[in-house]
């Protein structure tokens, strides 16, 4: 299949995740927490991680924000899939792994939003590890098109 | 189209196709590899019009040819080929001049774009002239193209920015623009046909009151020039942008005009080869007008192919363009505004240019045109380059669709359909 995108990019499977996000709101005591966004296409979201006793492993997690279906039903999706990882999985995932988890061909325009939620974690986490200490607030990159 | 109710639209659009390849084409598979294949099953239906217009075939062939028989540099071969290049060349400054109503070519700047002619002036006038205690005043509808670049030369000359407030039906507030255009004045920019309101300013207006407060009067019009007639003398404005490629033209090209007086007061904005007469090892003095203001080799095929849009651009008559583009988009304004759910944006149906701007309730503008693009209808979604205003707007993006020359009610009403499927699967 190509990449064109198509009907195929809201499949149920999304529209559902969008329609009733997964692991919505806030969690009690996070033990990180990153806020990131599209300014091109506004979309927000902020995904709050918590580290199990072996301070690596996520637990939970939980994500907030507003925008386009596929930005919001990526991060509901990927709030059912960390749980269980550690941060070094996550940082090694890559867009392959995000499409391949949306199940969909996302077309080359939206990418960025369907990578928001695991850039957010991402960054999240290196900031928690101390990898990086002069980020604010996410952008993924790719101005008006 | 066809029916009784077809009979007030002025154009053959049936008959303008014709010239139009590509609106033959299907779209949908796949988009890493350019042009139509078998996986391209969709019939487009083209309404971005506002970020480009498609290409009539006499355009893509005066451009061919210019490059298959007469490909040369210009103003530095006294061959044969030489000489036919630079005549192309420099009477496509004439024809530009002669239909936007500019005394002759000294008036007319060939620029890679809209946005260059913009930059153009402020580099050349705007980072010489401006000074702390000048203002510049826009309106909160402009493009990016000319709020950036004024804003950014504000900041750098210290003088302050200023916007002309727009109201909840997306006209400018006259008395706002009034009370903030004053002595210290010293440019007005702003947009003549908004991109994403459709609305059309009163420039005229705006012109006078630079006038009478001795600030120039700059307007933006890459969304008016290719949709109605427009007279840059009568408006007795002192610069005036637009872009090819929205005019049935070629990428690559745009037009600063400027009055003569004023562009000759200015210093070249690029050096280098062509802008010069004489140079030493000292310094060099400019060429004539307009070519003090076109350096290096200039844009000679985008040249030829904007003189053959504007050739046929005239055959069909601009008034007749703008009646049909007009009768267009009052047409999906009512039909749009009949859905409670869509939220359009701008003045009336009656009174604005081709293009409506709206969102559907509850989803987001970046799904809506993908699923629009799932029906092959191809629409703008976004901020169209005019952040600032969607931020007044409370909305982070919209979805625009506008129209052209080839455009029928049968697409508005394709456009519409999508955007019902749109509402049934968000529901
Ligand atoms: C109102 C307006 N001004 C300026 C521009 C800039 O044109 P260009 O991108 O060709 O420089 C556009 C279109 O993009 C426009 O719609």
């Amino acid at each position: 299949m190509g990449i064109g995108g198509g009907s195929d990019m809201y499949r149920q499977q999304i529209l559902d995740h969008y329609k009733n996000p997964r692991n919505y709101g806030e969690l009690d005591a996070p033990t990180f927490s990153h806020t990131g966004e599209n300014p091109s296409c506004g979309d927000t979201l902020t995904v709050d991680v918590g580290l199990a006793d072996d301070g690596e492993t996520i637990e939970s997690v939980a994500f907030s924000g507003d925008g386009c279906a596929i930005s919001q039903a990526s991060a509901s999706m990927l709030s059912e899939r960390l749980p269980g990882m550690t941060l070094d999985e996550l940082d090694a995932m890559d867009t392959d792994d995000i499409t391949e988890m949306l199940g969909v061909d996302i077309s080359p325009m939206r990418i960025k939003c369907a990578v928001l939620a695991r850039q957010v974690a991402q960054d999240g986490a290196k900031l928690y590890e101390g990898d990086v200490d002069d980020l604010d607030v996410t952008k993924t990159e790719g101005d008006e098109v | 189209m066809g029916s009784s109710q077809q009979e007030q639209y002025p154009l053959d659009v049936d008959a303008v196709r014709e010239e139009f390849p590509i609106l033959d084409r299907k779209v949908g598979g796949d988009v890493t590899t350019p042009g139509e294949d078998e996986n391209d099953t969709k019939p487009l239906v083209y309404l971005d019009n506002a970020a480009t217009s498609q290409t009539p075939d006499r355009v893509i062939d005066a451009i061919a040819d210019y490059y298959r028989s007469y490909n040369a540099n210009v103003h530095r071969g006294i061959h044969h080929l030489s000489q036919e290049a630079s005549v192309a060349y420099e009477n496509a400054h004439d024809r530009v001049a002669e239909f936007v109503g500019a005394d002759g070519r000294e008036e007319v700047v060939f620029t890679k774009n809209a946005t260059e002619a913009e930059n153009l002036v402020a580099y050349a006038w705007g980072l010489n002239e401006l000074e702390p205690g000048d203002n510049v005043v826009m309106t909160q509808m402009e493009h990016h193209a000319s709020l950036v670049t004024w804003q950014q030369t504000a900041k750098k000359t210290g003088a302050e920015a200023r916007y002309i407030r727009v109201d909840d039906d997306g006209r400018l507030d006259m008395d706002h623009a009034r009370e903030l255009i004053d002595d210290d004045t010293r440019m007005v920019s702003a947009v003549h046909v908004s991109n994403t309101l459709g609305t059309v300013n009163p420039v005229s207006e705006l012109v006078d009151l630079a006038h009478d407060h001795g600030a120039y009067a700059f307007l933006d019009g890459a969304q008016s020039v290719p949709h109605m007639p427009v007279d840059v003398g009568e408006l007795d404005a002192d610069f005036y942008a637009f872009s090819g490629h929205k005019m049935c033209g070629p990428t690559g090209i745009g037009v600063l005009y400027g009055k003569e007086h004023v562009l000759e007061e200015m210093e070249p904005y690029l050096y280098g080869g062509s802008m010069i007469r004489r140079v030493s090892f000292d310094d060099s003095e400019w060429e004539d007008l307009p070519w003090k203001f076109e350096a290096g080799t200039p844009v000679i095929a985008q040249g030829v192919g904007l003189h053959a849009a504007i050739d046929y651009l005239d055959d069909l008559g601009m008034e007749n363009v703008h009646a049909h583009e007009s009768l267009l988009a009052e047409y999906a304004y009512d039909r749009l505004t009949e859905f409670d759910d869509v939220e359009v944006y701008g003045p009336p149906g009656d009174d604005r240019a081709g293009l409506v701007s709206f969102n559907l309730d509850g989803v987001h503008a970046h799904d809506l045109s993908s699923i629009l693009n799932d029906h092959a209808v191809a629409v703008r979604a976004g901020d169209h380059c005019t952040q600032p205003l969607h931020d007044e707007l409370g909305v982070a993006a919209s979805t625009r669709a506008s129209f052209y020359l080839y455009n029928t009610r049968e697409e508005v009403d394709q456009l519409v359909d999508a955007i019902d499927d749109a509402r049934q699967l968000f529901a």
